[in-house]
């Protein structure tokens, strides 16, 4: 009987939190359109920015339908239930806590960056017919650093190659203003304050084996050369506006 | 000499449905043996070469990532074939089901604690059952290539918890291929075997 007790009064707390934590959500989204880096909320998943099979045939339907609505979904409920567990960091955005990343615990710092990077994943890319160019400044800024297009994707490749395990391939603006590539472990990225080679990410490519596997499985390379025709190069040029004005 | 890819102690598709022979294909014979040739690559002319596998393991470990990693994933993955068998699964029997009981307190506690630390190892690594150097069994997991011999611990049972693994077969779910691996794949013979101390070379 006690014991009923006491898993009635757990369950009715369940049940307040579950419903609490939408209530907060949409009172934010009522203010600011982008909920999901608004802090004191519970983080949502935002809907992919296309159709699940509009990355065909560089990345197939099933895997984008896999990897946001399952992979993507995890960390954010993994994120929520972390910050739950861990109350000192509640009403923290996303950027705040990815900045910190060294001083929070492990299940924080994996899934903000898991959270983080696929957000930024998904709006790196489009169909190819949406893809666009490098802005001249852009185009520019990779030439000066990489000598070409063709050695940048070169050396991007190279370095998404040599992440062994899982992690993430990054092109980035250094605090030099300069392009640098970069790769980082599991779920860090180069904003993280424990990020061996910091900078702000313009692009980011998955090289956890999920992102790729039901199509590529252990040929990562073929992965990385199909996605190029996906990069979303307006994106990608507007980041870089965007630091550059700075 | 040149090491080589070990076979399979079992024909390609006898852990069906379980692990399928699509994903041995890529498991064994791309990933296992890129291994295999990438440290046949990377150790010729150095001192690392006519050294055996496991010496490979230890003496490059924390000074050269790339011999020790495509070394120590030569002996995880051979070691992770050997730890899965057509007739396995289950509860265990002779002295190895004893030294659970004994260390673990149950059966059902060593299940337990061997599926979290599958589960929880984030990212790319392994989940083990060891011996540990104070002569207890337990669960333990392990980033990337990193193996519990380095620690001086002896390995039992692994199961590889990259999503190579597992993920033609069962996707994201990796709790779900922790339970399997369990219930109907892991090879208790084998692991009774290492608890008698024999020794594992990892390259046949």
């Amino acid at each position: 009987m006690r014991n009923n007790i006491k898993l009635f009064s757990t369950s009715i707390l369940a049940i307040a939190t579950v419903f609490l934590i939408p209530v907060c959500a949409n009172a934010q989204q009522n203010n600011a359109p982008k909920a999901i880096d608004a802090p004191m909320s519970a983080f949502t998943l935002a809907p992919l920015p296309y159709a699940y099979d509009a990355l065909e045939p560089a990345i197939d339907t099933q895997t984008m339908t896999i990897h946001h609505d399952k992979h993507h979904q995890a960390y954010v409920d993994n994120l929520n239930k972390a910050i739950a567990a861990n109350p000192a960091l509640g009403g923290q955005s996303l950027d705040q806590l990815i900045v910190k990343a060294g001083t929070l615990p492990p299940a924080v710092r994996n899934n903000a960056g898991g959270h983080w990077n696929h957000t930024f994943f998904w709006d790196s890319m489009a169909p190819v017919a949406k893809s666009g160019t490098p802005s001249p400044a852009l185009n520019a800024a990779i030439i000066s650093s990489f000598g070409s297009m063709d050695n940048f994707k070169a050396e991007f490749k190279k370095a998404g190659l040599g992440r062994f395990g899982s992690g993430w391939v990054w092109l980035i603006v250094g605090a030099d203003g300069k392009l640098a590539i970069t790769s980082t472990p599991n779920q860090d990225n180069p904003l993280m304050d424990i990020a061996e080679v910091k900078g702000t990410p313009l692009l980011g490519n998955d090289m956890w084996e999920h992102a790729y596997y039901l199509k590529y499985q252990n040929k990562r390379g073929d992965y990385i050369d199909a996605w190029w025709q996906v990069v979303n190069w307006d994106a990608v040029s507007k980041r870089y506006a965007s630091v550059t004005k700075k | 000499m040149a090491f080589e890819l070990p076979a399979l102690p079992y024909a390609d598709d006898a852990l069906e449905p379980h692990y399928s022979a699509n994903t041995f294909s890529y498991h064994h014979k791309k990933h296992h043996n890129t291994y295999v040739v990438n440290l046949n690559n990377l150790i010729k002319d150095t001192e690392f070469e006519g050294k055996t596998l496991v010496e490979i393991i230890l003496a490059s470990a924390g000074k050269n990532p790339g011999v020790f990693n495509n070394s120590a994933q030569v002996w995880n993955h051979t070691f992770f074939w050997n730890s899965m068998s057509p007739n396995g699964g289950g509860a265990p029997t002779g002295a190895i089901a004893d030294k659970i009981a004994a260390d673990f307190g149950s059966y059902d506690n060593f299940v337990t604690e061997f599926k979290n630390a599958g589960a929880t190892q984030f990212g790319s690594g392994w989940a083990w059952l060891v011996l540990g150097t104070d002569g207890k069994l337990k669960v333990t997991k392990t980033p990337n290539a990193e193996t519990p011999l380095t620690a001086g611990e002896k390995p039992i049972i692994t199961c590889d918890v990259w999503e190579h693994a597992y993920y033609l077969d069962y996707q994201n779910l990796r709790p779900k291929f922790l339970e399997v691996f369990l219930e109907k794949l892991v090879n208790w013979e084998f692991a009774n075997e290492m608890l008698a101390g024999k020794e594992f070379s990892g390259d046949k």
